[in-house]
């Protein structure tokens, strides 16, 4: 359909039977709607047989809203929320194996220390770092990097979560109708406000 | 209790109320073949080619409203039944396929007729299934059929390794399904009903546009009162048809592509459209930006997904056509006793007028030939002397279309048309099905030249199994459909069109042990129909009709449906026509 918004990035959760077959199941629907997936990532939940997935893609509000109806259509899908409606925390890691000859070394290690990246494998010639956060972030450690010389670089997909107390999958479980042992009172009033890093 | 997996896969049908099977055997479904030997109460109709057994219980399922069961071997009986699933997910008929499988350990091994069933129909299901376990077959066989059926209804199939069906396993069928995942929604919501039924009240142009979600609900009661309280015009999709009567002083009959001009125009000028398990589909729509522009449309649908797919619905309503429509009735009569205002009644007044008098300047017509049977002719003879009252099946092509338009429609579920897939082949193998549910009615296959050779070999199950379709031939030595485009769009350069060598039907029927019988002139038309109507068993009626006879009116692909084709066009307006096409 036409005459959508203009077309934006959307990060949409979904938990699923965490079954065999429903990775293909989700990934199929995409490429048989021809809609493009950005980044995809998948993981058990507390609960072993809902699985979750984080998936990231781009399309005015009308594709977003047939994506979302289309996931919802899959029998293994119990839920699907589109996260960027509401405030929420989005974090990326990536590992990155780069030049470090021993001229470049300490400016490395302090752009490492800039953006609070790790050094989990070191070498005479290379150092891995692993780096966590914003995909903004995750493209400024990538760009600094990249004049050293990047032999390697891994990213693991977005995963996101909602901000606030409320919890996405004890709603899941009410409408299962799954009794849950309710959570411990929190000590302090929870706040909705959140913070940014 | 312990049984094999075969055993056990029997029995579920059983208890699933299963009465027929459409089957063919092979290796990896033999050992139920081998319980199916001494199993009582299950009628097993062997087709000759898989596909055949998908559409044939997809005729068995539109024209009872039940699940049709298809079983077929391993490998390339599995690739052969996918058309057939396509098919039936694209109409949303419900039917559950089980395919054999190699034994599980051999999954993955290139073994003898080995193929990713589940992974090669995951895109053409609404569920499908690979049982790895032989506890889990009863309960996967049971959800099969309920998620088949329930919601918007659809293909599921259910792969069965060859170990898994030797094996002994406890059977015990499962009471209930509780799919924690799937919950379909059937009530329409309430606020929703009410600002329809508001919408509808106020409309001066209103027009129902129905589809054939209105007959998955066994709905047309409830759209005939809606359209009578509120005297609403009714049109109906290619998947609809049945679910209105053709007859009845509201019906515009058919829409979209080759749809009436009176429907078309009316849904074009319409401000109220309400489409009642129907999915704007290209075919109906024509060019999107110019479908029914001025309305606001309200849809009834139990998809959510169908909604605002196509085109932009301001009411949505999710769930069932019938209890949608029930409620909406009651709200309905609710409002009217408040009156409805003058100035709404009159404008009414002028709507019917309006389309009547589109009705009377624009009429389906064809030019009648004393020498040349014309083919609109052959579908008003097949109305006439069926009363309406046969079950039709058709192909696909011109012959489906001139069946849609000239066949006077009575009853819902007795129709059956490849709509969303057009699957040529299509008529044999369903009408094989359609039979074999309905024993004692008469079953007419409507068919092409071109569409009948894709499943002719079924004329040997019509045979044996005692089938007795009747199939109605439209040759006309040509793929009459593409012939027709080629002539419009691509200026009457014909390629790949010419089917007229053959075979020769009447010994072909013959062959199979059928009767054929052959009709070349308009009065041999109705001796001929007479005949085979009349004649026990399976006959098939060769009716050579005009090569050249196309389909009108007509909507050239991506053009506007305001802008259809009435009659055999000039060069002009097949020149324009040739620009309007954008690519489909």
């Amino acid at each position: 359909m036409q005459n959508g918004s203009e077309p934006r990035k959307h990060t949409i959760a979904v938990l699923v039977e965490n079954r065999f077959g429903v990775l293909s199941r989700v990934a199929g629907l995409f490429s048989a709607r021809g809609y493009n997936i950005e980044s995809l990532s998948v993981g058990e939940t507390l609960d072993p047989t809902v699985s979750r997935m984080t998936l990231v893609v781009r399309g005015d509000e009308f594709v977003i809203e047939q994506v979302i109806k289309q996931l919802h259509k899959l029998i293994d899908v119990i839920k699907v929320t589109d996260l960027s409606e509401e405030n929420h925390v989005e974090r990326e890691m990536i590992l990155v194996k780069v030049n470090a000859e021993r001229t470049f070394r300490a400016e490395i290690l302090r752009i490492a220390d800039i953006f609070r990246a790790k050094v989990v494998d070191v070498t005479p010639v290379t150092y891995t770092l692993e780096a966590t956060g914003e995909e903004s972030k995750m493209t400024a450690i990538i760009e600094l990097l990249r004049p050293f010389g990047i032999q390697e670089l891994v990213r693991t997909g977005k995963v996101a979560i909602a901000r606030g107390s409320k919890s996405r999958t004890r709603k899941v479980d009410e409408k299962l109708g799954k009794a849950r042992e309710p959570a411990p009172p929190l000590k302090e009033p929870a706040r909705d406000i959140g913070f940014e890093d | 209790m312990k049984l094999t997996g075969a055993r056990i896969f029997l029995e579920c049908l059983k208890r699933e109320g299963v009465d027929i099977v459409f089957g063919l055997p092979g290796g990896a479904v033999l050992p139920i073949y081998d319980a199916l030997y001494d199993f009582p109460g299950l009628r097993h109709i062997l087709v000759r080619q898989e596909a055949a057994a998908g559409h044939a219980a997809e005729g068995y399922s539109r024209t009872t409203g039940r699940v049709g069961v298809a079983l077929v071997t391993s490998g390339p009986a599995a690739t052969n039944l996918v058309t057939a699933l396509q098919d039936a997910y694209m109409d949303s008929i419900p039917i559950v396929a089980f395919t054999g499988q190699v034994p599980t350990h051999l999954i993955g091994n290139d073994a003898f007729q080995e193929a990713d069933n589940v992974g090669i129909t995951r895109s053409c299901t609404k569920h499908n299934f690979l049982v790895k376990d032989g506890n889990d077959l009863a309960p996967m066989i049971k959800e099969a059929f309920y998620i088949a059926a329930t919601g918007r209804p659809g293909p599921v199939h259910v792969d069965l390794p060859k170990d898994v069906l030797v094996k002994e396993w406890l059977f015990e069928y499962p009471e209930k399904v509780h799919l924690r995942s799937y919950n379909p929604t059937y009530e329409g919501h309430p606020g929703q009903i009410k600002k329809a039924a508001k919408s509808i009240l106020r409309a001066k142009r209103p027009v129902l546009y129905v589809g054939g979600g209105a007959i998955s609900s066994d709905a047309s009661e409830e759209v005939q009162r809606l359209a009578e309280l509120t005297q609403i015009p009714v049109t109906t999709t290619l998947m609809g048809l049945g679910a209105f009567p053709s007859e009845h002083p509201l019906s515009l009959e058919m829409l979209g592509m080759h749809g009436t001009y009176y429907a078309n125009m009316a849904v074009h000028n319409s401000d109220c459209l309400i489409a009642v398990g129907a999915r704007f589909d290209d075919r109906v729509t024509g060019k999107v930006e110019l479908f029914a522009p001025q309305a606001e449309i309200i849809h009834i649908d139990i998809d959510p997904s169908s909604i605002s797919k196509n085109i932009k619905v301001h009411i949505p309503i999710v769930g069932d056509a019938r209890r949608v429509l029930t409620k909406l009735v009651e709200e309905i009569e609710k409002e009217m006793r408040e009156g409805v205002p003058s100035i709404v009644r009159e404008a009414r007044k002028q709507w019917a007028e309006q389309i009547a008098d589109w009705r009377a300047r624009f009429p389906l017509r064809y030019d009648w030939d004393d020498e040349v049977i014309k083919p609109q002719y052959v579908m008003q003879e097949i109305s006439n002397l069926t009363r309406g009252e046969a079950l039709i099946v058709t192909g696909v092509g011109q012959h489906q279309m001139w069946a849609a338009q000239y066949y006077r429609f009575k009853h819902p579920r007795a129709w059956c048309t490849s709509g969303g897939l057009g699957t040529m082949g299509y008529g044999l193998p369903t009408a094989l099905g359609v039979q074999a549910a309905h024993p004692d009615r008469l079953v007419v296959n409507i068919d092409g030249d071109g569409s009948f050779v894709m499943n002719s070999q079924e004329l040997a199950t019509l045979y044996e199994s005692r089938l007795p379709v009747k199939t109605v031939i439209i040759n006309n030595g040509y793929h009459g459909m593409v012939r027709q485009w080629q002539e419009i769009i691509y200026k009457e350069r014909y390629c790949a069109v010419d089917v007229s060598s053959g075979p020769d039907f009447v010994k072909l029927a013959e062959a199979y042990g059928c009767v054929g019988i052959r009709a070349t002139k308009p009065s041999e038309v109705v001796p001929a129909l007479e005949k085979a109507f009349s004649t026990p068993g399976p006959v098939v009626v060769d009716m050579m009709v005009d090569r050249e006879e196309d389909v009108f009116p007509m909507v050239p692909a991506g053009g506007a449906n305001k802008d259809m084709i009435l009659e055999r066009p000039n060069k002009e307006v097949k020149a324009k026509a040739a620009k309007s096409q954008t690519g489909f």
